[in-house]
């Protein structure tokens, strides 16, 4: 330590903490050099998304002691993203946004690799995420996260008593912001609720009923979606309108200015056109820095055990003075994402329909009718009749075969629950493991892929 | 070059081009330009500020590019001022960007009338000592004065103003004006207008809920002495009533009716915060009154007369299940109310500035307009000066918050008792007491390495004596929060800047721009579990 105090060290300030023994701190913290180099060496962090909070997030991880990162964005870059996106510059516009902020942070922060990705997050495979030590999260879709989740979810691994087992959940840190508010949060599969098991977090957007559109427009965003959402397709027949095309944008607005004045609605303007077909979500550089720090605080955290973290979900608002709020929401322990799913021991030679009849007996399960998905592919479905009889010659097949030999695998069944004397439909998660296989003894059972 | 209204189409949205224009207009001056200002600046640089004026006399060391991404290897041994000055630069062009290399201290001792140019003032880690200084040569110059600190894994942020008035609060959730229990004439007749027992199916269910409730009030009030429901009973059966009328299930406007039913039964007359405005002594004006307080005084006087107890009406309503016919000519009808009530607030505004020797038409309609429009949101923020906080802190609310059940989360000694106390408290006086040990000690505690047992014991009698100080008597914090400190070091984390520095920014256009509402009192970052604690010590 000595040392370090008397060389002039870039690692100056973080040394602070990473050094020195703290305590309040995580119980498996230990201080030291091995503690900085393992940061700069070991641990790669992903960051998705290269956009508002994803440029903050490249530039507070390599501000933290971390010199590994990727970074994946499918996005190019627009003028509307310069009041925030401060990577990027005028110049930049039409350039992939992942490539220039891997750049500009490289070119700023000496020593940091920074690997970008061009692409959709869908085209990567589950090897390439298993790569990653943790995950840092800068999107602004529901469905992004989603995917991103099943797929850090999907490596977790439960033990044969359906506790999960620590050194395969790859935990992530997700943000998200709106104006003055935001939210940074901690996700620990199997620990910490995942972002499935707090869906109902994020409600779905409210669409406007087509009749009110097309009947009894009141505002002027019903004026908008007339033009935007039936108008076009009465005018255009097959051709899909483009949001980003400016004819197509500055056609609606003309559409909804003439209904505008039919039904004598006032205020439709071309930013509220854009605002309302495009779903624009109001952003500002503060809010963005604010909470992707929070989550690179929480990463370094995380990471290296040097303080206690968040537990789990902290929400800012700046609207009215400043409030914010940490609340530790709980797992869904039936979680079809995160949670165990009902392990299933089953011999190699059980057919498909044994298999169905024996989910009727499970006392965890008690399923009758159930219909079979196993990842994506439909093994057996009850309804509709089409879709019956093209999956019914599977069921005389051993369960093994049509799971191509995997030896543990998940499963997901829908079907009627019986429970309490009540019926109710259903989808549970199944953990199915064959028993006698090579690699899988009686104490290994745990499921995941 | 891009229009600059399409690169600023996410904020403007957020605060419009008048929000633009204020920020556009503003001089800021960044003392300290560490990661926290450094930070601070950006997210404002790519806001468009006017102009932009760093105070600093440190040079780049290597530490500072560990933690500042305003600076790189070139910058090694240069001006740190003038380095982030011209990265900031980068950022956006169309703000004027300077530097002077000077230490803040030595600018607030020697030449404190520098302060006086600029439309705020955002200090970052400033001592105690220094930031009273500041604190009264900004309110002398009326310069509004914002500090903000990171110190390992907390920090502080806190407002300087003397009087910050808002009429654009522009709240999340506000009740809308609709004024169901006191309908002015031209509604009723309107309401009366529209027969809740058509045969027309189709019509039936596109009367608006303003029409229904305002038409059922009257006809319970015919069959109750004319009050309104007023006992939970009354109010189930109001609702049931709603029901009744129901011809079919699928009737949204009905349904609407009975969720909005609650709007009937608010007492009508405005509400407390308001009141404490009209009543606020500022309301009584002079010559040497804002403007602000001017369109109070008027808006007090129209309560009390034209206003029959109300302020000005809004003028907008929201979307509900309608005609389109009978939705337009609603709409109609609460803008030409609030139409009437603003000229008849416009007048009264004129005269009572002829009375005070103003000029009658110094206050623009469109602000008298916004005024009326937000009469019911206007909110006042008056900040105490640092000074008076710091020698005379509200001791029942320092307690109040050493023992808030909410942020309890460690435990603390007191009167031989175990108490569990917020971490944010903790740092609350920790930072105070940082800065005492340095007056005396020249160094923060754990700044440097080796010696650590000494800092920590000597940090602990530096925390029990300001306790003591503040009349806190018997009250100690804690061994670990103490250590804590003490491994902190005074350590300038980037993430931890790039909070505190995005919480400052955040507040600086909210000043600046006049709208939304500042923080009130010391905001203080607990970045160990991320329970943070507003601390409004008044």
């Amino acid at each position: 330590m000595a040392e370090a105090a008397s060389t002039p060290s870039k690692s100056r300030d973080l040394d602070k903490l990473l050094l020195r023994p703290g305590n309040l701190v995580d119980p498996n913290f230990e201080p030291g050099t091995e503690l900085r180099l393992a940061l700069q060496e070991q641990v790669k962090v992903l960051v998705v998304g290269a956009g508002g909070l994803g440029c903050e997030l490249l530039k507070d991880l390599a501000l933290s002691g971390f010199k590994n990162l990727e970074v994946i964005d499918m996005d190019r870059i627009e003028v509307t993203n310069l009041n925030r996106q401060f990577l990027f510059r005028l110049e930049d516009v039409g350039k992939p946004k992942a490539e220039v902020a891997a750049k500009r942070v490289m070119e700023r922060v000496k020593g940091v690799n920074i690997v970008p990705h061009f692409c959709r997050i869908e085209e990567k495979d589950n090897e390439f995420y298993s790569d990653f030590h943790i995950i840092a999260l800068g999107l602004d879709s529901i469905e992004a996260r989603s995917y991103i989740n099943a797929v850090a979810c999907s490596f977790l691994e439960y033990d044969s008593d359906d506790n999960p087992r620590e050194e395969t959940a790859t935990p992530m840190v997700d943000g998200g912001t709106e104006g003055f508010k935001g939210h940074a949060r901690v996700i620990k599969p199997g620990f910490t609720p995942c972002f499935e098991c707090t869906i109902w977090l994020f409600p779905p957007q409210v669409k406007f009923p087509l009749c009110t559109l097309a009947e009894t427009p009141r505002n002027a965003p019903h004026c908008i979606e007339y033009a935007h959402l039936i108008k076009w397709n009465e005018v255009h027949g097959g051709k899909a309108f483009d949001p980003d095309n400016s004819d197509h944008m500055k056609w609606v607005y003309d559409e909804a200015v003439k209904r505008a004045e039919l039904f004598g609605i006032p205020g439709v303007t071309y930013s509220l056109t854009q605002g309302v077909v495009k779903n624009i979500i109001p952003a500002i550089a503060s809010t963005n820095a604010i909470i992707s720090a929070a989550c690179a605080l929480e990463t370094l955290k995380i990471v290296s055990g040097c303080s206690k973290t968040l537990s789990n979900y902290l929400t800012y608002n700046g609207v009215e003075g400043l409030h914010t709020k940490v609340t530790e929401f709980v797992r869904d322990k039936d979680c079809l994402v995160c949670g165990p799913g009902v392990l299933v021991e089953l011999d190699t030679t059980v057919t498909l329909q044994k298999f169905i009849d024996m989910l009727e007996e499970h006392p965890k399960l008690l399923m009758s009718k159930a219909s079979i998905r196993y990842r994506g592919k439909n093994l057996y479905m009850q309804a509709p009749p089409v879709l019956e009889e093209m999956t019914r010659s599977n069921l005389s097949l051993p369960l093994y075969d049509l799971m191509d030999k995997v030896p543990k695998d998940i499963l997901h069944a829908t079907g009627t629950i019986n429970k309490d004397n009540k019926k109710s439909s259903g989808l549970r998660k199944l953990r199915v493991v064959f028993k006698g296989i090579d690699g899988v003894t009686d104490m290994d059972m745990a499921g995941g892929a | 070059m891009a229009e600059p209204k399409t690169k600023y189409d996410r904020q403007l949205r957020i605060w419009g081009e008048q929000g633009q224009a204020a920020l556009e207009k503003a001089s800021i001056c960044l003392l300290n330009c560490g990661p926290t200002g450094s930070e601070t600046l950006k997210n404002l640089v790519l806001g468009g500020v006017g102009s932009i004026t760093i105070v600093d006399g440190s040079k780049v060391e290597p530490g500072d590019l560990g933690n500042n991404f305003m600076v790189d290897e070139s910058s090694l041994e240069q001006s740190k001022a003038k380095c982030v000055c011209s990265f900031l630069q980068e950022l956006n062009d169309a703000v004027k960007a300077k530097f002077i290399e000077e230490y803040p201290e030595a600018l607030i001792n020697t030449n404190p009338s520098f302060f006086s140019q600029f439309t705020l003032v955002v200090a970052t880690q400033l001592v105690e000592e220094s930031m009273v200084k500041l604190d009264r040569i900004c309110r002398e110059a009326n310069v509004m004065l914002i500090f903000a600190r990171s110190y390992g894994l907390t920090g502080l942020v806190r407002i300087s103003v003397k009087e910050h008035t808002v009429i654009e609060s522009k709240p999340d959730h506000f009740l809308d004006d609709l004024r169901l229990n006191n309908p002015w004439p031209e509604l009723r007749e309107f309401a009366e207008a529209i027969d809740l027992n058509v045969q027309d199916p189709v019509a039936h269910k596109h009367i608006p809920y303003v029409v229904i409730l305002v038409n059922m009030a009257d006809e319970w009030r015919k069959s109750h002495g004319g009050t309104l429901p007023s006992t939970r009973e009354e109010k189930r059966e109001f609702k049931e009533l709603l029901k009744a009328r129901m011809v079919s299930m699928d009737e949204d406007n009905y349904k609407e009716a009975i969720d909005a039913s609650f709007k009937l039964f608010a007492t009508p007359g405005i509400g407390s915060d308001l009141l404490q405005i009209i009543n606020d002594s500022c309301a009584e004006v002079g010559s040497s009154s804002s403007d602000f307080w001017v369109m109070v005084a008027a808006l007090k006087e129209f309560i009390a007369n034209e206003g029959g107890r109300e302020a000005p009406l809004e003028g907008s309503i929201p979307d509900m299940t309608s005609s389109t016919e009978h939705y337009v000519n609603l709409q109609k009808l609460y803008q030409a109310k609030s139409e009437a009530d603003f000229l008849v607030i416009e007048q009264r505004v004129r005269n009572i500035l002829k009375k005070i020797g103003k000029d009658p038409d110094s206050i623009t309609k469109a602000t008298i307009k916004s005024f009326c429009k937000n009469a019911r949101k206007l909110k006042v923020c008056r900040y105490r000066p640092v000074e008076d906080e710091y020698n005379n802190p509200s001791l029942p609310e320092l307690q109040k918050y050493l023992t808030d059940e909410d942020y309890r989360s460690i435990s603390i000694d007191c009167c031989q008792e175990k108490h569990l106390v917020s971490i944010a408290v903790g740092f609350y006086i920790l930072l105070r007491a940082v800065d005492r040990y340095a007056a005396n000690f020249n160094s923060f505690p754990g700044q440097f390495d080796g010696g650590m047992d000494e800092d920590i014991s000597r940090l602990k009698t530096t925390a029990v004596s300001l306790l003591n100080d503040l009349g806190c008597n018997g009250l100690t914090l804690t061994e670990d929060l103490i250590n804590e400190m003490c491994r902190f070091g005074a350590a300038e984390l980037h993430a931890v800047a790039a909070i505190i520095g995005g919480i400052a920014s955040q507040e600086v256009i909210k000043l600046i721009t006049k709208q939304f509402v500042p923080l009130s009192g010391t905001y203080i970052f607990n970045g160990i579990d991320q329970k943070s604690q507003l601390l409004t010590l008044y």
